[in-house]
């Protein structure tokens, strides 16, 4: 077995389990770091596509910007441990479970099979991922829809800062609780 | 250019089997951060695909997609955590049962 192959096993298996831990840990903080574990695993993946820039802005992004801002609100909520479900939501698990079987089975099945015929495509050494080609792109052919991303940064920072002020909700909330009082 | 001894489609199932376990967090957990976690998982299953297809076609559209890709989920985390913030202002929970002002 090649190191290729067992760096892919590594992180596939690194991967699956931190995913098993976001799903069925009933501690949102510790779903919250498997979910870490999870994208320091995808990165390695990536990298071993020779998807370079990808693997670092996924790192930089996900594991340092957005898991960030996740853990922050769990413990700025102090979110209580899920306890377990009983009645309709007890009995979706074993749908979950149909469902993923279905879906994987599916997917990684009857779709690829036919999609690669016989033969094993192997993984190829290419230089699209580096940072110099997808630089080129992005600001060649792709400059538009990366300008327009800007601007859909900026509106969803508006909105968060917007949404996030305390007073003009409770205010508001407070002002029409008055209203309907007065109404009634 | 030579080719690395990993099969393509070990990381198309490795995705579906990510994206698998994405909906079933979406499906069985209760508590809406939990859910927007797995809905990142389901994200990353479709990065993962997009950049083994931009490999094996050889072409970097694959690549730029998955930037976009990372912009909205980005994106939809802060307005969602904002959202989910607010909501746990209000009215002192995040899990989802207990959030149905919309629902018949």
């Amino acid at each position: 077995m090649a190191i290729e192959e067992i760096l892919f096993w590594f992180f596939a298996v690194a991967a699956v389990a931190g995913g098993l831990g976001v799903v069925l840990h009933p501690n949102p903080i510790k779903s919250a770091l498997f979910l870490v574990m999870t994208f320091f695993a995808l990165a390695g993946e990536y990298i071993l596509l020779m998807g370079h820039f990808v693997a670092i802005v996924h790192i930089a992004v996900y594991a340092g910007a957005i898991m960030v801002l996740f853990l922050f609100v769990i413990m700025l909520l102090n979110v209580p441990e899920e306890t377990r479900q009983g009645g309709v939501w007890g009995a979706m698990r074993y749908v979950a479970l149909g469902l993923f079987v279905f879906l994987s089975f599916q997917l990684s099945y009857f779709g690829f099979q036919d999609f690669f015929g016989d033969k094993q495509q192997l993984v190829k050494e290419t230089e699209i991922g580096t940072v110099e080609s997808i630089g080129m792109s992005l600001f060649s052919e792709y400059v538009l829809p990366f300008e327009i991303a800007s601007i859909l940064l900026i509106t969803a920072m508006v909105g968060a800062i917007y949404l996030s002020k305390s007073k003009l909700i409770i205010e508001e909330s407070k002002k029409k609780k008055a209203v309907e009082k007065e109404d009634h | 250019m030579g080719t690395l001894s990993i099969p393509l489609h070990y990381f198309l199932i490795l995705a579906a089997v990510l994206f698998g376990l994405g909906v079933i967090g979406v499906i069985t957990r209760r508590n809406a951060i939990v859910i927007f976690m797995s809905i990142e998982l389901m994200l990353n299953a479709v990065n993962l695909t997009f950049v083994a297809f931009s490999n094996y076609l050889n072409n970097v559209e694959g690549h730029i997609f998955v930037f976009m890709v990372m912009v909205v989920a980005a994106a939809e985390v802060a307005v969602g955590l904002a959202i989910i913030v607010a909501i746990f202002r209000l009215r002192e929970t995040v899990h989802v049962d207990d959030i149905r002002l919309l629902k018949w």
